[in-house]
């Protein structure tokens, strides 16, 4: 029951901003070379792009549904998946693998119980990869959110993620 | 006015706000003026100074001395007893010190001049105030352009100084300018390569963060010697300090009227806006960025045409790196004569490499060209981890090649190591003792590769999947015979093949482990010993 209406909850709120994705469109209206920068700021907005949010940019910039989906798809940053509260990013580049990240990747995928990529049944976290974050003096290092930490081991992980509600 | 006696510098970056930095400034700001002595001593923010993983630093003028794992309870401490009584605070006083000058390449310990070029305002001025760029001698080379040497002059200039592409291909710079200066099509484009996605490389982001004026005065310099009139920072989504103090510092620029319609009453109008990327490895090659940069997916494009005659828009178009470009104000302010003074005949000038890894203090260097892998590990970076061996490098990215001991001494500038069949590229250098597994860190790369493959022509799609099945299963000790053979094979297909560097690249770390580690690699294959 009371995630149903935790679900209402967020829809509504989805609702409301799709105006606001309205007057981030009419100030790009018909320039298709602006399709990444729209798509930035609707993620931000949203925090994920759903399928009502790609048509709507593809009819304000003029260009097709195929190409938003494709520009979407093709880059790391944008997704078509309701992302989590907090994202949690587990750096694989080459001086943190060295590092032992993938220990630390494994570990974030027990705790959370959710795989690379997914997102935990209370939407608290998304957990994701990436390559390099230019904090290769501090390997092994993650993000959650726009917060850096380096040197991780996998006990203090818990404690990371315990900080984010 | 009060005369202020002594400048606290505190390094604001990733590294340092991510330690508390910023807690730490308050602190120190606080007790400074509860000591009633903030009219003597200023409390500045500045940018990386290169030292990474030793918490807050701060430094202190004019002894220049530096603090390190500074918290904000120690800020009573240091006001107190140093800007207060005189007595260091030794407890905190760092003992890993950064390199603050360039490393000559012959190491005679006798330095001719105490002056970085790339790196040289970093972690000494604030980046958020174009006063202090000027201050330090910024926005002279543009000055210079436009009163003595003018767009030939320039171009002359940086040709003449022997400047090549930081980014990894080395290719002339001035060269570059003089095509899309030739290439007929108006407005004429400048792009700044910022997308730093290599690998263990970050010393665009330390540029960007600890220098922003010194980018902008860059693509100036560029624009005015080709005759662009607009320009792009294609930056890394995931850089927000560096977009933020670029974007500071643009928006300063045009108040003072450095960017604009008429700069400085020359008649050249240039301006600038920064973009950001959104995650992909292959938008590190120019056409692809160029693609991106234009809302697309970032495939990269045929060649010819190249991005000089056609590039953004169809318009001619230069896309330069930004270690590239903040060279360019230090050889136009200096002269050509000046920079060849550092370097290598071949190779003039310095690098900035990001070193990183089993080290015992990574970090951040600007080295003169030609400097030796030896130095840069035993001299700058402190050696390797206590009791532990140097097994090996992987220089130049994930795209570059692993190296072993027997190129330690190998001078290091673009012409050299390709003599060697190794890269310069940009700029990493990820060292590796003898814990390090090498089957590991091949396997680690070509699952990069695999994931920034980005599909667009066959060999590299294909071929980046088979080297990571082959590579997994050796990894799992259930190699067959042949496929450490076959491996090579499909690499030397992917670097005659591939469309773009991505593909072609690869090659170079599976063909260098096998000339340094080859017992080892081949040991993991059974069948094979």
């Amino acid at each position: 029951m009371s995630e149903e209406k935790q679900c209402q909850c967020a829809e509504v709120q989805e609702e409301e901003l799709y105006p606001r994705l309205e007057e981030v469109i009419n100030q790009h209206k018909c320039k298709g070379e602006d399709l990444i920068m729209v798509l930035h700021k609707a993620q931000n907005l949203f925090g994920y792009l759903p399928r009502r949010v790609q048509e709507m940019v593809a009819e304000g910039l003029n260009v097709s549904l195929n190409e938003v989906y494709g520009v979407i798809t093709f880059y790391n940053f944008f997704s078509t998946v309701p992302q989590g509260r907090n994202s949690v990013k587990v750096c694989l580049g080459t001086a943190c693998y060295v590092r032992g990240s993938q220990e630390v990747l494994d570990k974030a995928q027990r705790e959370l119980g959710i795989k690379v990529g997914g997102t935990t049944e209370d939407r608290r976290y998304s957990l994701d990869v990436v390559r390099c974050i230019g904090a290769c003096g501090l390997a092994p290092a993650m993000l959650v959110n726009e917060d850096v930490y380096g040197r991780v081991k996998s006990p203090h992980l818990v404690d990371i993620l315990k900080k984010y509600e | 006015m009060n005369l202020v006696r002594n400048h606290v510098l505190i390094s604001i970056d990733a590294g340092t706000i991510m330690a508390g930095a910023k807690g730490v400034e308050k602190a120190l700001v606080d007790e400074i003026n509860k000591q009633g002595l903030s009219g003597e001593i200023a409390v500045l923010e500045t940018g990386s100074i290169g030292a990474t993983g030793q918490g807050v630093v701060i430094v202190v003028y004019p002894e220049g001395l530096y603090y390190a794992n500074v918290n904000p309870e120690d800020a009573k401490e240091i006001v107190e007893e140093h800007l207060l009584k005189g007595r260091p605070v030794k407890r905190l006083i760092m003992t890993e010190m950064p390199r603050q000058q360039v490393i000559r390449k012959e190491k005679t310990g006798l330095l001719k001049e105490q002056a970085r070029i790339v790196l040289k305002n970093s972690g000494i001025i604030n980046p958020e105030n174009i006063d202090e760029y000027i201050a330090a001698g910024g926005y002279e080379a543009i000055e210079r352009a436009f009163t003595e040497l003018k767009p030939e002059g320039v171009i002359r200039e940086v040709k003449e100084s022997g400047l090549v592409g930081r980014g990894g291909a080395a290719f002339t710079t001035a060269m570059k300018w003089e095509f899309a200066s030739r290439a007929p099509g108006q407005p004429k484009y400048i792009i700044c390569n910022a997308d730093e996605g290599e690998p263990g490389t970050f010393k665009d982001r330390l540029i960007l963060e600890g220098d922003p004026h010194k980018l902008i005065e860059g693509m100036m310099l560029a624009a005015y010697a080709f005759g662009g009139s607009k320009g792009f920072i294609y930056i890394r989504g995931e850089y927000a300090l560096s977009i933020e103090r670029l974007e500071k510092a643009i928006q300063q620029a045009r108040e003072y009227g450095i960017l604009g319609d008429n700069i400085l009453e020359s008649g050249f109008n240039f301006d600038l806006a920064v973009m950001k990327g959104a995650g992909a490895y292959v938008c590190g090659e120019e056409t692809a960025l160029i693609e991106s940069l234009e809302g697309k997916r970032g495939h990269p494009r045929n060649k010819p045409p190249y991005p000089v005659t056609e590039g953004l828009w169809g318009k001619p178009t230069v896309v330069n790196n930004v270690e590239t470009l903040a060279n360019v104000p230090e050889i136009v302010r200096h002269g050509a004569a000046w920079y060849r003074g550092y370097g290598t005949d071949k190779c003039p000038g310095t690098k900035v490499y990001t070193i990183i890894g089993n080290v015992a203090t990574p970090g951040l260097i600007e080295a003169e060209m030609g400097t030796t892998l030896r130095d840069i590990i035993y001299d700058y970076a402190g050696g390797i981890k206590a009791g532990k061996h140097f097994k090996g490098a992987l220089v130049g990215g994930a795209a570059g090649a692993f190296l072993g001991p027997e190129m330690l001494d190998v001078q290091m500038d673009f012409i050299n190591l390709k003599e060697y069949a190794a890269v310069l590229g940009s700029g990493a250098i990820l060292v590796m003792d003898e814990r390090t597994d090498i089957v590991d860190m091949l396997q680690s790369v070509l699952h990069f590769f695999k994931h920034e493959s980005c599909g667009h022509c066959v060999p590299c799609r294909l071929g980046t999947k088979q080297l990571v099945e082959i590579i997994d299963r050796i990894a799992l000790g259930k190699g067959k015979t042949g496929d450490i053979e076959k491996m090579v094979k499909i690499s030397e297909v992917m670097r005659d093949t591939s469309f773009c560097p991505l593909g072609q690249s690869l090659n170079l770390p599976i063909s260098s482990s096998l000339k340094y580690f080859k017992d080892e690699v081949y040991g993991r294959v059974p069948a094979t010993v």
